[in-house]
């Protein structure tokens, strides 16, 4: 799992069926201290994110999982919101 | 999910058996200004996409993920035909109005 934040959103009328109620969010990774790592994703959303908001997601096959019985194709879910990140700040030397 | 534009398909008279009948667009990666980012690829299409479209694709084990491609040996699917991109609630991509332009 990885950190990131919701930064915008993807409409797509034509989609795969399994996808049918499924949001794709624009997701920009971070590292777990909120700062920006890498380009953006586009990731299908398991928990009822917002803009601006702080979660986390997975990615590869076990994103479709996040999904329901359907497994979709999705190669990136967002699974849950951050509340907040306790940490040892030796990590981050 | 990454960004694409089609940029053209593949013919491929043999190919392996589990393959055949697969549509397999030629994809060119794009970043949020819709400017080419990476090398291409080639995905086999779920959605019916057509050139010059912006779609989504996904890769890996994900892409078997389709009755299209069940088992089948692919790792890039097209999944999904984008209308609209909105980042930080500005539009940064709108087919009507890209389709409108042309």
């Amino acid at each position: 799992m990885k950190p990131g934040r919701v930064i915008g959103r993807v409409v797509c009328s034509q989609k795969y069926p399994d996808f049918k109620g499924e949001r794709f969010l624009l997701v920009q990774p971070t590292d777990w201290k909120k700062n920006d790592r890498g380009e953006p994703i586009v990731c299908t959303d398991a928990v009822g994110a917002g803009y601006e908001e702080f979660v986390f997601y997975i990615e590869s096959r076990e994103a479709g999982l996040a999904l329901g019985e359907k497994e979709p194709p999705s190669d990136a879910s967002i699974c849950g919101i951050i509340d907040g990140v306790d940490m040892e700040d030796e990590v981050w030397k | 999910m990454e960004f694409a534009r089609v940029v053209g398909n593949v013919v491929a008279t043999r190919k392996e058996e589990k393959v055949r009948g697969r549509k397999f667009l030629v994809l060119q990666p794009v970043n949020l200004d819709m400017k080419p980012s990476g090398s291409v690829k080639v995905g086999v299409d779920a959605v019916g996409a057509g050139e010059g479209e912006l779609v989504l694709f996904a890769t890996g084990s994900t892409a078997r993920q389709t009755h299209l491609t069940e088992n089948r040996p692919t790792d890039c699917v097209i999944m999904a035909i984008v209308d609209s991109v909105d980042v930080k609630n500005e539009r940064v991509y709108d087919k009507a109005e890209e389709e409108r332009s042309e």
